[in-house]
């Protein structure tokens, strides 16, 4: 027999809500020293290394805004969806299709010193990512097409598309045959924000999007009806909630937050298109939604602990010769460890061979 | 020429027939799995790395298996007795598996390997023309179809079978019934997780003999839409993998007709016939809710109903 029993609370714990992101984090910290000792490496030198190195100066801390700043903004655009059940999954294909557009309109202007370069690069990396998302919602709402599946393989055809944009029509005609776009111009880069970082305006873009998120969440009709098609989908049926307008809502929302991440990449710290353009921002922005409670402010503070995850694993990767991808393994972890921790939201933990006093509280269903 | 085709087709269908198979399974007990592509990836890193340690095949090809069964062990324990999310386990299923795959491969990236070869079956193997076509293929190839005619046998001919059936229509049902739901839905999600593994030793240690980042390049996803195209039966998993296997094997051949297409463009094909397969088959809401398993996708405990 199991040495516990899992029983059902009568209300959620709202104290477990916010406690288990925390449990999670301190178990993946925990697994992650076990994981080091396991490697040879000192638990503490590398803990060093990984979670204090790449923060303690200025620069590395505008390192750490660079790589949250995307990840904030792309989980905030999923969050809408994922409230309603609509799982947008193919954000990474969206950031791609976003700075193929924003790169596109570099390039065609790329003469021109107007500052209506830039805004004009995020309308159409918006354009683009929304482009990409709608094709999900289309198909949903006209042939019931799985939107997980299709976002999916989207995400590889964008991919492709870039690959075949920089081998081909795009390439730099100087670049000595490299698969890369020409290095934008000066109108086509994002000032940067503070002296001795690179931190970028494309934080801006993020903090902007965080603000509309939180008015749009707290006062609008059509974030409450998703948010109860998520949580009671029948209530929600019968309440006659449009359910094509949320699934174009949460896909389009989530493609222009995604295709605005690209074009800040783009235009920001890469100044150019070439292969690879993200380290993945758009799967690791599922974590970050899910690590947020999808809530705005929850999403901020999850974005600042992926990004100290990516920057971890390029320190270890550095330090202590690593390789870098022990940062998804942190966070796959993380996200176990909080669907995990989260079963404590709705049941409480009993030890079996106890007393059943519960069962006289806690009814029978 | 096209028997060249044919039976590369057939070479680049057995991963998905296993992977598709295995999640046949799983979501016809109502769990849905979505962690495929990670378990895939995993068992290809794991068999290629015994392969290239010990030169031991069936031993790589087991342990292929073990760890994509270790893969869904996480996702069981997450699902099954958490009671957490299955699209979100799923998801964190494929992210871990890509990072950790990519982790422990790192040393085995340039290595070479001898790869499984076709059997060369005495008198049959020598036949013309159907030789070629159906007796010169490796083990686990054969291995594939013995799967199908298992898993088709087990699920529809097996009193085993119809009680894992029941547990995915209604699962309160079955457990009124006095049969253990969490322990049936184990050992579907095991199964499944072993035949992933299965389908990504074969993509490393059969189909192409090395290991790479991120080689199994979708094909978990892949499998994924194959079971909704398949509507959730087995002789049409069969056929689905040989049309995806075609549509990657088209790559290769379009070229060589003499059609001047961007090769990116090429490669898209299976990804771009994946959703307009999944179009045409989704478009018919009723085949969908006819013949998906009712309670898939929805969380279970037996004190909750």
């Amino acid at each position: 027999m199991r040495g516990f029993k899992l029983e059902p609370r009568l209300h959620p714990s709202r104290k477990m809500v916010y406690l288990s992101p925390l449990i999670a984090i301190g178990l993946t910290l925990l697994f992650g020293m076990a994981i080091f000792s396991l490697l040879g490496q000192s638990p503490v030198k590398a803990f060093h290394a990984f979670f204090i190195e790449p923060i303690n100066d200025w620069y590395g801390l505008g390192e750490l805004l660079i790589k949250a700043s995307p990840l904030a903004l792309i989980a905030l655009g999923l969050s809408v969806g994922y409230r309603a059940n609509i799982w947008n999954i193919g954000a990474e294909g969206q950031l791609t299709l976003g700075a193929i557009a924003a790169g596109g309109v570099a390039l065609w202007l790329h003469d021109s010193d107007s500052h209506w370069v830039l805004p004009l690069m995020f309308v159409a990396g918006a354009l683009g990512g929304m482009a990409w998302a709608a094709i999900p919602a289309l198909l949903k709402t006209r042939f019931n097409t799985s939107e997980i599946l299709v976002s999916l393989m989207l995400v590889y055809i964008a991919n492709l598309l870039l690959s075949w944009l920089i081998h081909g029509p795009w390439r730099d005609p100087d670049g000595y045959g490299f698969p890369q776009s020409r290095l934008f111009s000066d109108a086509a880069l994002l000032p940067n924000l503070l002296e001795g970082t690179r931190t970028h305006a494309g934080v801006l873009v993020t903090l902007l999007a965080l603000g509309v998120a939180l008015v749009f969440f707290r006062w609008s009709l059509l974030a409450f009806q998703m948010r109860v098609a998520g949580l009671a989908p029948r209530a929600a049926g019968y309440a006659g909630f449009n359910q094509h307008r949320m699934v174009w809502t949460g896909l389009l929302v989530g493609g222009a937050a995604a295709g605005m991440a690209g074009t800040s990449e783009v235009a920001g710290p890469i100044g150019q298109l070439l292969i690879p353009l993200s380290p993945g921002y758009g799967f690791a922005a599922i974590i970050v939604a899910f690590v947020g409670r999808l809530h705005p402010v929850g999403i901020v503070l999850a974005s600042l602990l992926m990004a100290l995850l990516y920057l971890g694993g390029e320190s270890a990767q550095m330090q202590l010769a690593l390789p870098a991808a022990v940062s998804g393994v942190f966070q796959g972890m993380l996200l176990f460890f909080l669907l995990a921790a989260d079963v404590l939201i709705h049941f409480r933990v009993r030890l079996t061979g106890t007393k059943r006093l519960a069962a006289v509280i806690v009814p029978e269903h | 020429m096209l028997i060249l085709i044919l039976t590369a087709t057939v070479a680049a269908s057995i991963p998905l027939v296993y992977a598709a198979l295995g999640e046949l399974v799983v979501e016809k007990s109502g769990v849905l799995n979505l962690g495929v592509e990670g378990m895939m990836v995993i068992g290809a890193v794991c068999a290629f790395m015994v392969a290239a340690e010990t030169g031991l095949l069936w031993l790589a090809v087991l342990a292929g298996a073990v760890a994509g069964a270790l893969m869904a062990l996480i996702f069981a324990v997450l699902t099954l007795s958490l009671m957490a999310n299955q699209v979100a386990s799923g998801l964190a299923l494929t992210i871990f598996g890509v990072g950790l795959s990519a982790f422990i491969g790192q040393a085995y990236t340039s290595v070479a390997l001898d790869g499984l070869k076709g059997l060369s079956l005495p008198w049959l193997s020598s036949l013309p023309v159907v030789g070629k076509l159906l007796f010169s293929y490796d083990i686990l190839a054969y291995g594939a179809l013995l799967a199908f005619f298992g898993v088709s046998l087990f699920l529809y001919r097996s009193r085993a079978g119809l009680i894992l059936r029941a547990v995915g229509e209604s699962p309160h049902s079955a457990h009124a019934l006095g049969y253990p739901v969490i322990r049936i839905r184990y050992f579907a999600v095991l199964f499944g997780g072993a035949m992933a593994g299965l389908g990504g030793a074969y993509l490393s240690v059969v189909y192409t003999p090395l290991w790479a980042e991120n080689m199994t390049a979708g094909r978990g996803w892949i499998a994924l839409a194959l079971v909704v195209f398949a509507t959730w039966r087995p002789g049409r998993v069969l056929l689905g993998a040989l049309l995806f296997g075609g549509a990657t094997i088209a790559q290769f051949h379009v070229q060589g007709l003499g059609v001047e297409i961007p090769s990116q463009f090429l490669t898209m094909l299976p990804y771009l016939a994946t959703i307009v397969v999944l179009v045409i088959i989704s478009r018919d809401a009723n085949v969908i809710r006819l013949n998906a398993p009712a309670s898939l996708g929805q969380v279970y405990h037996d004190d909750v109903h």
